[in-house]
C-alpha cells in the first residue's frame, strides 16, 4: 500500500512536539517511546502497520483542542483512532503522523429517557451505549458486529451499519448531535437533543467523513425503546437466485424485517464446522428475524413461511424459542471467525441492488476460479449489502497482492451492477485507489472542497478516502508553506 | 428559463451572469429574487423497483405522480412530506425536488425519520454549472463523504437538484390513532414522551391546544395495530380519556399540513426542541396558535405579522424557522465557528452566489 513519503522537517521536530504535549496533557497521556507506540501500527485491517511518530490519549475536549491546535502548529498530521477495529485501514498511522486515541473518553455524559437521547463521549463503545441504558429496557440501535469493541468515535467516522439497520438505519440516522475539534482546535457543536440541527445538514456531511473533517469528542445519539421481543426462522435454497427472489417477495409483500442475513455454500460449511449450528446442506441460507409481541410475531413468521414455500425451500425452521434463536444466529454470528480458522481471509463491503444478486453471485463465482481463490459470501440481503470473504494465504509470496486484485474486480463488479464500492466499512486506504471508478474527478473535487474548508491543510487523515494522485497537490500545497 | 435535460441545465447555470432563483413547483414559499430557473422540465420517474425498496427519479417529477407510482405498489414516501400549499397560500405542483430541497417531513419523522434519512442519491448542478453525483441508488453507501445529506435541506443554496434516488416503505395496511384528552401542554408532552418510549411503535404523536386532544398514531398488521392499540390504552389511560378517532388519516394530513392555521393570520414559525423543553417555551412564545408534533419536539406558532420569535427561543437549545411571513431572517443563526463553515461551503459550492442567494442567510 502506498502511503505518502513521511515529512522529514515534521520528523525532526518529534522532540519538541512531545515537550509541547506534555505540557497539555497528563504524562502517560503522551506516547512516544518506539516500543509503544508499536500498538498502533494498524486497525483491524493488519495487511498494512506503520508505526506512527507518536500517539496521544487525551481525555477531555480541551486537551483534544490543545492537542490539534499544536500539530496544526507545527504542521503534523493527525490520525485520530477510536478503538482500531475499521477494517479498511482508517486508522493506519503514516510515520510522520500523531495518533489521537480518545479511548479514555467514555463517559456517559447524560442518559434523558423522556427525550430519547443519550450524551457520550466518543470513546465510549458501541455496546457500552446500550449497556448505560438497558436498566430501562431502552437500546442503541446500530449494532456493528464489533460492537463489544469498537468505538461510537470509529462509528461516527464510517456511519457504520449493523445487522439491525433494515429497520433502525445505521448511524447516521441515529445520530442527533455532536462536539468535534477542527484541526485549528477551534471547538463546534452541531445539533443536539432536537431533531433538526437548522441551516446546512453538517452532522450528516461529518457522519461518514472517516476522521478527516475533525476530531468527534462527544456525540448525542438517538435511543429506542427495546421491542417486545424478536425471533428469526431460518430459509434454506438450493439455488442463490431462488433465495434472491425470496427476499425481494418478502420485502414487498409489506413485512419489514429488522434482518435478512444471507449466506452461501462455503460460509454454511464453515460455520457449520465452526460453531456446530445444525445448518442444513444447502447452498444459500436465509435467516430472517421480525419483531414484536408474540402474537405479532407469529402472525409476520407465518406470512414469511409462506412466502418462502412458494420457492420450494430445502428447509425452513420457524424458531420457537430463545434457545433456538440464538441457535440459529450463532452460525451467522461465528462467520468472520469461521473463515478466519480456515484461512487468511479479506473481507469485501461492496452493496449491490437487491435485484441484480444472482448476477453478481455468478460472477463472483467466474472469477473466484479465474483467480483460483476461494470466496465465501455472508451479507444483509435485505439492503444489498455483500460482504465476500476471499481467503488466501498470507504466508504463501504473492497471495496478498493476487486476493486484493480479486476483491477489486469485485467491487468494481459491485459498481457496475448500479451499486457502490463500500455499504459500512468506508474507504480508508483499502478502497482509495478504486474511488474513480465510482466517482468522477469532479464528483470527488466537490468531496474534496468540503475537506478543504473543514481542515484548509489538509493535516487530519489526509492520506485517507481519495486517491493519492489526487490529493497530491493539496498535500504538497502545505509541506512547500511550511 | 426552463431546461428538459440535465445537459441543458448546465449549461444555463454556466453561462450566467446574474442570480437566479430555483422553482420547482413554486410551493414552498421561496422569496429570493432573481430570474426564475424552473426545474420543472426535468421530469420523470428514471428507475422504480418495489423489491428493493428504491425509487430513482428526476427532480422536476410532480410528488403526486411519484406517490400515485408507489401507491400502485402499495408503497409510500415513509417521511410523510407536508403540502405547503394550504399554509402559504401558494399554487402550483409540488416537485420532489423541492420536498428535498427543503428536507419536507411530516409526522412520521419522529417514528421513521425525516426526508434526508431517506433520500440514498442525488445528481445535482453546482453553482459553475458542472454535474456532479453523490451517493447512488442502493440503501448502504458510505463510499466517500455523503454530499447527499448536505443536499437536503440546503434549499438550492448548493446546487440545482436533477435528479434523486428516495428509499421507499410499504404501506401500513392499516392505522389507527388514539385522542387522549389532556390538559395542558406538559401534560401533552408527558403522554406523547411516555407512548413515544413504549414498544409499542407509534408512528405520529401531536397535540393540538385548542381541541385539547393529544393524538397518537399507530400503523401495521391489522392485528398487530388491534394489539397494539390496547397496550397504549394503558400506557396514556392515566393522563386522561381515550377514545378513538373516526378518520385516522384525514386527522394526520391536518397534522401534517397545520390545517389549523390555514387561512388563519399572521406569521408562522416552525421550531425544532427536545420534547421536554415545549411547555415552558411555549408559554413563553405569547402565540396566537399553537401546535405541536413529533411528540412535543416540532412547534408550529401562529403569531402577529412581523413578530420575530427567535429571541424567545433563550437558552433553549434548537432552532426556529420562519414558514410564513416576510421582512426577516428566516432562519436562527449559527453560532460563529459553525456559520463560517457554513459561508465557506456555500462559496465553494456556488462561487458566485448565484443559486437562491439570500436564503439561508
Ligand atoms: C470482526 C469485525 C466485524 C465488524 N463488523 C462490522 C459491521 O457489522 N458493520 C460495520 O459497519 N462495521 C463493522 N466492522 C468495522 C469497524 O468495526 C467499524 O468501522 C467501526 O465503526 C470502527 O470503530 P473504531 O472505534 O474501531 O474506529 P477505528 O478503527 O479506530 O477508526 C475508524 C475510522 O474512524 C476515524 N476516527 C476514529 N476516532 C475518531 C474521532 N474521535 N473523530 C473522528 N474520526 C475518528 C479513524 O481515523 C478511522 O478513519 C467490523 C470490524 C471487525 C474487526
Amino acid at each position: 500500500m502506498e502511503m505518502p513519503t513521511p515529512n522529514a522537517a515534521v520528523l525532526a521536530r518529534k522532540a519538541k512536539l512531545v515537550e509541547r504535549l506534555q505540557r497539555v496533557l497528563p504524562t502517560d497521556a503522551v506516547i512516544h517511546d518506539e516500543a509503544e507506540t508499536l500498538a498502533y501500527e494498524c486497525d483491524a485491517l493488519t495487511a498494512y502497520k506503520c508505526p506512527p511518530m507518536l500517539a496521544v490519549l487525551p481525555t477531555t475536549t480541551q486537551e483534544v483542542s490543545d492537542v490539534l491546535r499544536i500539530c496544526h502548529e507545527e504542521g503534523v498530521p493527525v490520525v485520530p483512532r477510536g478503538s482500531g477495529t475499521s477494517l479498511a485501514g482508517g486508522a493506519l498511522p503514516t510515520a510522520d503522523c500523531v495518533i489521537l486515541g480518545v479511548a479514555r473518553m467514555n463517559d456517559v455524559l447524560e442518559t434523558d429517557y423522556a427525550n430519547r437521547v443519550i450524551r457520550v463521549q466518543s470513546g465510549r463503545t458501541n455496546l457500552s451505549v446500550t449497556g448505560a441504558v438497558e436498566e430501562e429496557d431502552f437500546f442503541y440501535a446500530p449494532d456493528p458486529s464489533s460492537q463489544l469493541a469498537c468505538a461510537i468515535a470509529g462509528n461516527v467516522a464510517m456511519n457504520s451499519g449493523g445487522a439491525h439497520c433494515l429497520k433502525y438505519g445505521v448511524t447516521t440516522n441515529n445520530l442527533l448531535g455532536l462536539t468535534m475539534v477542527m484541526m485549528d482546535g477551534t471547538v463546534i457543536e452541531i445539533g443536539g437533543a432536537h431533531l433538526d440541527a437548522g441551516g446546512l445538514d453538517l452532522l450528516g456531511v461529518i457522519c461518514g467523513s472517516e476522521g478527516q473533517l475533525g476530531v468527534v469528542t462527544e456525540a448525542t445519539l438517538r435511543i429506542l425503546r427495546k421491542p417486545e421481543g424478536a425471533r428469526p426462522v431460518l430459509i434454506a435454497f438450493d439455488d442463490n437466485e431462488v433465495a434472491g427472489q425470496c427476499v425481494s417477495d418478502i420485502i414487498k409483500s409489506g413485512i419489514l424485517p429488522v434482518a435478512i442475513e444471507f449466506m452461501d455454500t462455503l460460509c454454511i460449511k464453515a460455520c457449520e464446522n465452526f460453531a456446530k449450528a445444525g445448518y442444513p446442506d444447502c447452498n444459500a441460507l436465509l435467516i430472517v428475524e421480525v419483531e414484536g409481541s408474540e402474537a405479532e410475531i407469529d402472525y409476520q413468521l407465518s406470512k414469511i413461511v409462506e412466502i418462502a414455500k412458494r420457492h420450494n425451500p430445502v428447509e425452513l425452521r420457524e424458531s420457537q424459542s430463545e434457545e433456538e434463536s440464538a441457535k440459529i444466529w450463532l452460525g451467522r454470528k461465528s462467520a468472520f471467525g469461521a473463515m478466519g480458522q480456515m484461512n487468511d481471509y479479506m473481507c469485501l463491503d461492496g452493496t449491490i441492488p437487491v435485484s441484480s444478486l444472482p448476477m453478481v453471485l455468478r460472477r463472483i463465482g467466474e472469477l473466484s476460479a479465474q483467480y483460483g481463490l476461494a470466496v465465501g459470501n455472508v451479507f444483509h440481503a435485505g439492503d444489498g449489502n455483500m460482504h465476500p470473504l476471499i481467503l488466501f494465504d498470507a504466508n504463501k509470496p504473492g497471495d496478498l497482492e493476487l486476493c486484493e486484485e480479486f476483491g477489486a474486480e469485485i467491487l468494481k463488479l459491485c459498481v457496475d451492477a448500479g451499486g457502490c464500492l463500500t455499504g459500512e466499512h468506508g474507504v480508508g486506504v483499502e478502497k482509495r485507489d478504486l474511488m474513480l471508478h465510482q466517482y468522477t474527478a469532479a464528483d470527488l473535487e466537490a468531496q474534496m472542497a468540503v475537506k478543504d474548508v473543514f481542515d484548509p491543510a489538509w493535516l487530519m487523515n489526509p492520506a485517507k478516502v481519495f486517491p493519492l494522485s489526487v490529493t497530491e497537490a493539496r498535500r504538497d500545497a502545505r509541506i512547500a508553506a511550511e | 428559463m426552463r431546461p428538459e435535460t440535465e445537459g441543458q441545465l448546465a449549461e444555463i447555470v454556466a453561462r450566467l451572469s446574474e442570480p437566479v432563483r430555483i422553482l420547482g413547483g413554486g410551493t414552498r414559499g421561496v422569496f429570493t429574487s432573481g430570474a426564475e430557473l424552473s426545474v420543472t422540465g426535468l421530469n420523470g420517474i428514471e428507475l422504480y423497483e418495489p423489491g428493493a425498496l428504491t425509487l430513482v427519479t428526476k427532480a422536476g417529477t410532480p410528488v403526486a405522480e411519484v406517490e400515485a407510482a408507489l401507491a400502485a405498489e402499495g408503497q409510500r414516501l415513509a417521511f410523510e412530506p407536508m403540502d405547503h400549499r394550504g399554509l402559504l397560500g401558494t399554487s402550483g405542483a409540488p416537485t420532489i425536488g423541492g420536498v428535498v430541497a427543503a428536507n419536507v417531513s411530516g409526522p412520521r419523522r419522529v417514528h421513521a425519520g425525516a426526508c434526508r434519512d431517506f433520500l440514498l442519491g442525488v445528481r445535482y448542478v453546482d453553482g459553475l454549472g458542472q454535474v456532479i453525483k453523490n451517493g447512488g441508488r442502493v440503501m448502504k453507501n458510505v463510499t466517500g463523504y455523503d454530499l447527499v445529506k448536505l443536499m437536503a435541506g440546503s434549499w438550492g443554496t448548493l446546487g440545482v437538484l436533477t435528479e434523486v434516488s428516495l428509499k421507499v416503505l410499504p404501506m401500513a395496511e392499516a392505522e389507527e390513532t388514539l385522542c387522549v384528552a389532556v390538559d395542558g401542554v406538559a401534560q401533552a408532552v408527558a403522554a406523547m414522551s411516555a407512548a413515544l418510549g413504549s414498544p409499542f411503535e407509534v408512528s405520529g404523536a401531536a397535540f393540538d391546544p385548542a381541541a385539547g386532544q393529544m393524538l397518537l398514531r399507530v400503523e401495521g398488521f391489522a392485528g398487530s395495530v388491534a394489539y397494539r392499540v390496547e397496550q397504549l390504552r394503558g400506557v396514556v389511560g392515566g393522563f386522561g380519556d381515550v377514545s378513538m378517532a373516526g378518520d385516522s388519516a384525514t386527522l394526520w394530513r391536518d397534522v401534517r399540513d397545520v390545517a389549523a392555521f390555514q387561512g388563519a393570520p399572521g406569521d408562522v414559525w416552525r421550531i425544532s426542541v427536545k420534547p421536554s423543553d415545549a411547555p415552558d417555551l411555549a408559554d413563553r412564545l405569547a402565540a396566537d396558535g399553537l401546535l405541536f408534533d413529533w411528540g412535543g419536539g416540532l412547534i408550529w406558532a401562529r403569531v402577529s405579522e412581523g413578530t420575530d420569535l427567535r429571541a424567545k427561543l433563550g437558552d433553549v437549545a434548537g432552532h426556529m424557522t420562519l414558514v410564513r411571513g416576510k421582512g426577516q431572517a428566516k432562519l436562527q443563526p449559527e453560532p460563529a465557528p459553525v456559520a463560517v463553515i457554513t459561508e465557506q461551503l456555500r462559496r465553494r459550492f456556488d462561487p458566485r452566489g448565484f443559486l437562491n442567494p439570500g436564503l439561508m442567510g
